[in-house]
């Protein structure tokens, strides 16, 4: 069946949504483009319609609500292992954090952790351990279902496994989060999703809502900077503004690294500040309360409506915080406190947007032995140092395109700025970013930046995807780009043992720059022997600037690489083709990209039948 | 006693739910209860023909509801609402706001200070709920204080006269109040067996 939809869902670190476009009634620019509201439990027993389905899932102990609470209008409550996703997850694991899966994209974005493994929630200290913990890909797989039923309640005659889907990834993620992402769409029912960049999907949201204005607005030239940042996750992209044959063309030509940093954090900060002066002892001026983890979470909510309050354009000078007792005595137990304009400022703005120097670039400290395993949260929450790290580190970005020159400041130099998320509504932080890079631009001699009017900053993901799964169908302009990385494997050098050393790693290139979707790369012509029968496991790299680098390429010093979890090769015993265990069969590497958008790499022998998968999501 | 069997309680449950909602969205289906109330038959004599006939048993089944319909009298119906709707309201309100907490503490003792900041949560919370659940708008767009005239034929539900009511219309007067209407009505459904009486769970921390 022909599909009648383009989907787009954004499946957010915090919230997720869905929009979608009308094929019947779109017609080249004049997009019919709506986001659909997602049915969901917001209190016990209590179905709603709302545009964001929080991206929460909590896994209720079996005596904890009445039976059937937990039923949706599409499907009666499982008998066991009974759960919830969407607003009701997150009111209950506020008061039962145990029990409560949350950042579940985090965790596949996460390449230190089995992410088929069932880790989440994460094991408290002293926990006797009764919840049926589930896996990342399990908690995202839940999700898209939820999605998934959530439309077909709605749409039954145009399901939406029939129609044309996009889901939306995070610029940063690995090859091996890309494709659980696409595994967990798999698993959902939704075998053909194709997967897109976040910030790709906020510049398609641009384009559809310019209704072709776009042309006008931007010239061959431009480098337009991308700047996502949202309730979990900062993600940051270059596109660059070409021309082919007479039509503006877009490409994006660099994204930024995974950087766990968002306006969860900007709450947390503002909610630790204000504890302490709640906690302080009353003789320096502070409250003398002492807060329950119940309270914290209320502050945590309540600060976030006093930084809405204070950054709105026009803003009071203070706001009061009044944080509630858990009791039913609302007058007698509630604290009071204020936040100021200023407090504010020096929290927020100087701390996560400090002006700093283009050549600044983030802290990061060692870390401790001893740390619990948690999230690889970035170290340093000055989010203006690691747009200079990334812009330092682009700086050849566009070299390669027709029609740029080549950079002769310290950095690259955008031309045009596009923000997006929630975090970025509030006028004082967005302008704070724009200040800071027209001021380097100012440094090297550069125009300033201008700013594109962004289109609504919490659903634009989610409306960009469903206008990218529109266009895909080849009625509008697409964001060429492909693959921003190239990837490498390391090999190591045959060379005589030597006590006490390790053999030199050299890393051998095997995916190139900028492969685009349904493409496959030139095997790297080296060959390796695998050993048939056993895991081979290789270590896997990235690099997001070596572009000229082709399969075969051989890099000496992999400390000009990014490391990636490692890869995985199993050959099974092919008695068919003269196989037996412990054989070694001589292979070359392979990468191709799929329709999908996954990397997919290949060990390929001599004989036509001999093609095995190497995993990139490997269990430990 | 009748051909068919009367309905058991659990279907007249989902009946009298399902009434309920058409009742209160569908003025063709009210219409047709109000005159099953006044002892007539539920479609009006022109239009019966016409409908199909699975409508017409539908809108007789609220028969059974209302044993108590005395024929051939005439008497004032008056509407009664259905508790779930008010409930949900109460229970959202409080969810959202703390409104039944802060209804039901005595404040004698406090001072406008903690009243005031108590408030605060309140008013937060429960604006939220009804903007979300219950858009509100003014009747009436013009700024209080100011003169209006209202013209002949003005819908008496949406604006009252007062002081000074003689004569015919137009009426010339101050704006007190500007009024306010309900746009939509938005509230969650509930799933069966959910208990609506209860506005707040206790809560106990193990």
């Amino acid at each position: 069946m022909a599909a009648s939809y383009a989907i787009g869902i954004d499946l957010g670190t915090t919230h997720s949504a869905l929009a979608y476009v009308d094929l019947d009634l779109s017609e080249g620019d004049a997009v019919a483009l709506h986001v659909k509201d997602i049915g969901q439990h917001v209190g016990v027993g209590q179905i709603e319609d709302k545009k964001l389905l929080p991206s929460f899932l909590y896994l209720p102990h079996a005596a904890e609500l009445t039976p059937g609470a937990l039923a949706l209008p599409w499907a009666a409550e499982s008998s066991e292992g009974a759960f919830t996703v969407g607003e009701l997850a997150r009111q209950l694991g506020a008061k039962t954090p145990m029990r409560l899966v949350s950042s579940a994209k985090s965790w596949l974005g996460h390449g230190g952790v089995d992410r088929r493994a069932p880790i989440l929630p994460p094991k408290a200290m002293h926990d006797e351990g009764d919840v049926a913990r589930i896996s990342p890909l399990e908690a995202s797989t839940r999700y898209l279902s939820h999605l998934r039923q959530a439309w077909d309640h709605a749409h039954p005659e145009a399901p939406l496994a029939e129609q044309d889907v996009v889901i939306t990834v995070p610029a940063s993620f690995d090859p091996g989060a890309r494709e659980l992402t696409s595994e967990a769409a798999r698993l959902a029912g939704l075998e053909h999703a194709v997967l897109l960049e976040e910030p790709q999907a906020a510049l398609y949201a641009w384009v559809q809502r310019s209704e072709g204005g776009w042309r006008k607005q931007v010239k061959v030239g431009d480098v337009i900077l991308v700047v996502d940042l949202g309730g979990g996750t900062s993600d940051m992209s270059l596109i660059a503004v070409t021309e082919e044959g007479g039509n503006l063309t877009l490409s994006r030509v660099a994204v930024g690294d995974h950087i766990l940093l968002g306006g969860d954090n900007m709450d947390l900060a503002l909610a630790a500040f204000v504890q302490k002066k709640l906690e302080g002892s009353p003789s320096e001026g502070g409250g003398g309360h002492k807060l329950d983890a119940w309270q914290i979470g209320a502050l945590v909510h309540a600060c976030r409506g006093a930084k809405e309050t204070l950054l709105a354009e026009g803003g009071p000078s203070a706001a009061p915080i009044v944080v509630p007792t858990r009791g039913s005595k609302l007058v007698g137990g509630s604290l009071r406190t204020e936040l100021t304009q200023k407090e504010i400022a020096d929290l927020l703005v100087e701390g996560f947007f400090p002006v700093v120097a283009s050549s600044d670039r983030p802290v990061s400290r060692p870390r401790t032995g001893l740390r619990a395993i948690g999230l690889p949260y970035a170290q340093d929450a000055g989010i203006t140092r690691h747009l200079a790290a990334f812009l330092g580190k682009q700086i050849d970005a566009t070299e390669d395109l027709a029609g740029f020159t080549k950079s002769a400041g310290t950095f690259l130099h955008p031309t045009a700025v596009l923000f997006n998320g929630g975090v970025l509504k509030a006028d004082p932080l967005a302008r704070r970013v724009l200040e800071v890079l027209n001021q380097w631009l100012e440094a090297d001699g550069a125009p300033k930046a201008r700013l594109l009017e962004g289109a609504d900053l919490d659903l634009a993901v989610a409306r960009g995807a469903a206008y990218y799964a529109y266009v895909r169908r080849g009625k509008g302009v697409r964001i060429r780009g492909g693959t921003a990385k190239s990837y490498y494997v390391g090999i190591e050098s045959s060379m005589p043992a030597v006590p006490g050393m390790e053999p030199p790693l050299h890393a051998l290139c095997i995916a190139p720059f900028g492969m685009e979707e349904g493409t496959s790369a030139a095997p790297a012509p080296q060959e390796l022997g695998l050993v048939v029968g056993e895991h081979v496991s290789f270590r896997f790299f990235e690099s997001a600037t070596r572009r000229d680098d082709q399969p075969g390429a051989v890099v000496d010093r992999i400390d000009a690489l990014e490391e990636l979890p490692s890869i995985e090769a199993t050959l099974p015993v092919e008695p068919s083709a003269g196989h037996r265990d412990g054989d070694i069969v001589p292979v070359r590497l392979q990468a191709a990209v799929t329709e999908l958008g996954t990397l997919r790499l290949e060990a390929i022998g001599q004989k036509p039948s001999e093609r095995w998968k190497i995993e990139l999501d490997v269990r430990r | 006693m009748s051909e068919t069997p009367l309905p058991g309680f659990f279907t007249r449950f989902l009946l009298a739910w399902a009434a309920y909602f058409r009742t209160l969205f569908d003025a063709q289906f009210a219409a047709g209860v109000i005159r099953l109330r006044e002892g007539k038959p539920a479609l009006p004599e022109e239009t019966k023909k016409d409908e199909p006939k699975k409508n017409a048993k539908k809108l007789d089944e609220p028969k059974a509801e209302e044993p108590k319909v005395e024929p051939k009298k005439k008497e004032v119906v008056l509407r009664e609402a259905g508790p779930d709707a008010a409930l949900q309201l109460l229970a959202l309100l409080q969810r959202e706001g703390r409104f039944v907490d802060f209804l039901e503490e005595d404040v004698a003792s406090f001072s406008d200070a903690q009243i005031g900041a108590a408030a605060r949560v309140v008013h937060d919370g429960c604006r939220k709920a009804i903007r979300e659940h219950l858009p509100l708008e003014p009747v009436r767009s013009e700024d209080e204080g100011s003169k209006v005239k209202i013209e002949k034929g003005f819908d008496a539900s949406k604006v009252r006269l007062t002081g000074n009511v003689t004569g015919e219309a137009p009426f010339t007067g101050t704006l007190a109040h500007r009024g306010w209407k309900v746009k939509e009505v938005k509230l969650p459904k509930m799933t069966e067996g959910h208990d609506a009486t209860i506005v707040a769970p206790a809560e106990v921390e193990v």
